[in-house]
């Protein structure tokens, strides 16, 4: 990481940006790392390299959203320094996203859930008045629709697979469906964004997010769950203690050797 | 997008900066250059002085900040250390940016070049078949969506029997 090269088309610094561009880049950094920790992993050459190439992909996109960061609150810090420097309280990622990667159904019906609102909150975001949101999301969109594809065949297929991978993926839709919710919801710092022009509302979103999964879930033999809790906090630093051994993990080289170069 | 019309009248300085840039190869597909790969987005005249703007591919490609000291690198070679070297998001690269001759290299090396839209297709629908660049048949099928690197699938030929990649739309 780390780019020495100017950008052009800064904002001038606004909280409500800063936040609202953290959030979407600590989704795409957390999701990404956990992504990762498949490379080597996963059960077939080709799933191995296609979840390690959504991983750059999600990490690629979250460093130009960082960097973008470091830039709006003009305080010297680039993206490592972000990524790495940042305790857990800092970070503004969804809950959704920290949760243990658990089996490879978990980990693919959690890629589904996001791909699928990233694909149409990226896809909207290119109206965005903030012209490097738009340009970050004009390319997003299109890579997230590949991991839609990808993730949503995979759902559909251990669904109506086998006795074992069916029962996977039934115990991943309870456990991973009450935190979709945060990624609906709003709040001050979101509507200011929305009034400005800069974000949409994801609340216009919610529908067509909704059939998508419902489709893929139907299609996998499942019924939705009808769980009422709506976990949440993340968005706004109160993590679950999931995020603490992601960030030990990630960051403990960096922290160790500042600056360090090999 | 890429204007080859300098503003300035630096005519010689930009011709030749252009074509060092034309030498500079994509690290991953080392037959297509920077500029046919429409990375380089201009050489414009900035504030301080002639600058070349580039703009980063797939978000997920290793490669760009290869890339960048590689354009560095040559023009530093050539005796153009004075010249600039900004990056510009906007607007977003897609592959329409690369040029005839590149999509030419591209199917010369034995990598399919990007055809039509990256469009939303339903989940288990079948891609549209991409010509081999080894025999140039339609009758291809995908094997994995994602391949060696971020911007590539895999396919293989049912007609001549081997397996391509497809630089994906984007």
């Amino acid at each position: 990481m780390g780019s020495g090269v100017a950008q052009k088309h800064d904002r001038a610094a606004d909280p409500a940006l800063l936040e609202t561009v953290l959030r979407l880049g600590d989704n795409a950094l957390i999701l990404g790392h956990e992504l990762s920790r498949w490379t080597s992993n996963a059960a077939t050459v080709e799933l191995d390299i296609a979840l390690a190439n959504q991983a750059l992909d999600l990490i690629g996109q979250a460093r130009l959203l960082l960097d973008y960061a470091g830039r709006l609150e003009g305080k010297g810090r680039n993206e490592d320094d972000l990524a790495f420097g940042r305790d857990a309280w800092d970070f503004r990622n969804v809950l959704l996203v920290e949760l243990p990667r658990g089996d490879f159904a978990r980990t693919i019906l959690r890629q589904f859930f996001y791909a699928l609102w990233a694909e149409g909150f990226y896809d909207a975001l290119r109206q965005s008045a903030d012209e490097t949101l738009s340009a970050i999301a004009g390319k997003s969109a299109k890579e997230m629709a590949y991991h839609v594809r990808h993730a949503g065949e995979w759902v559909v297929r251990l669904g109506d697979g086998t006795e074992e991978s069916h029962g996977r993926l039934a115990a991943a839709l309870a456990e991973l469906w009450p935190y979709t919710h945060e990624l609906f919801m709003a709040d001050a710092t979101d509507e200011a964004m929305v009034a400005a022009g800069i974000i949409p509302d994801v609340a216009a979103l919610r529908p067509a997010w909704e059939q998508g999964v419902g489709d893929a879930v139907a299609r996998a033999g499942l019924a939705m769950p009808d769980d009422p809790w709506q976990p949440e906090g993340g968005r706004r630093g109160v993590h679950s203690e999931h995020l603490g051994y992601i960030l030990a993990e990630m960051q403990h080289l960096p922290r160790m050797y500042p600056g360090g170069k090999w | 997008m890429v204007s080859k019309a300098p503003a300035q009248p630096e005519l010689a300085v930009a011709k030749g900066v252009w074509a060092v840039l034309e030498t500079v190869m994509d690290p991953e597909i080392p037959v297509i250059s920077v500029v046919e790969l429409g990375i380089v987005r201009d050489l414009r005249a900035g504030a301080a002085g002639l600058e070349v703007v580039i703009t980063p591919t797939y978000t997920g490609c290793p490669a760009t900040r290869q890339i960048e000291e590689d354009i560095r690198a040559a023009l530093d070679a050539a005796g153009y250390g004075a010249v600039g070297l900004a990056s510009e998001l906007h607007p977003a690269w897609t592959t329409d940016w690369i040029t005839p001759e590149g999509r030419e290299q591209l199917r010369a090396f034995g990598i399919a070049p990007p055809e039509g839209k990256p469009g939303k297709r339903a989940l288990f629908a079948a891609a549209d078949p991409v010509q081999c660049p080894r025999c140039g048949s339609r009758h291809t099928e995908l094997v994995s969506e994602f391949g060696s690197t971020a911007c590539k699938s895999l396919w293989r030929c049912t007609a001549c029997r081997e397996p391509f990649d497809y630089f994906k739309c984007l």
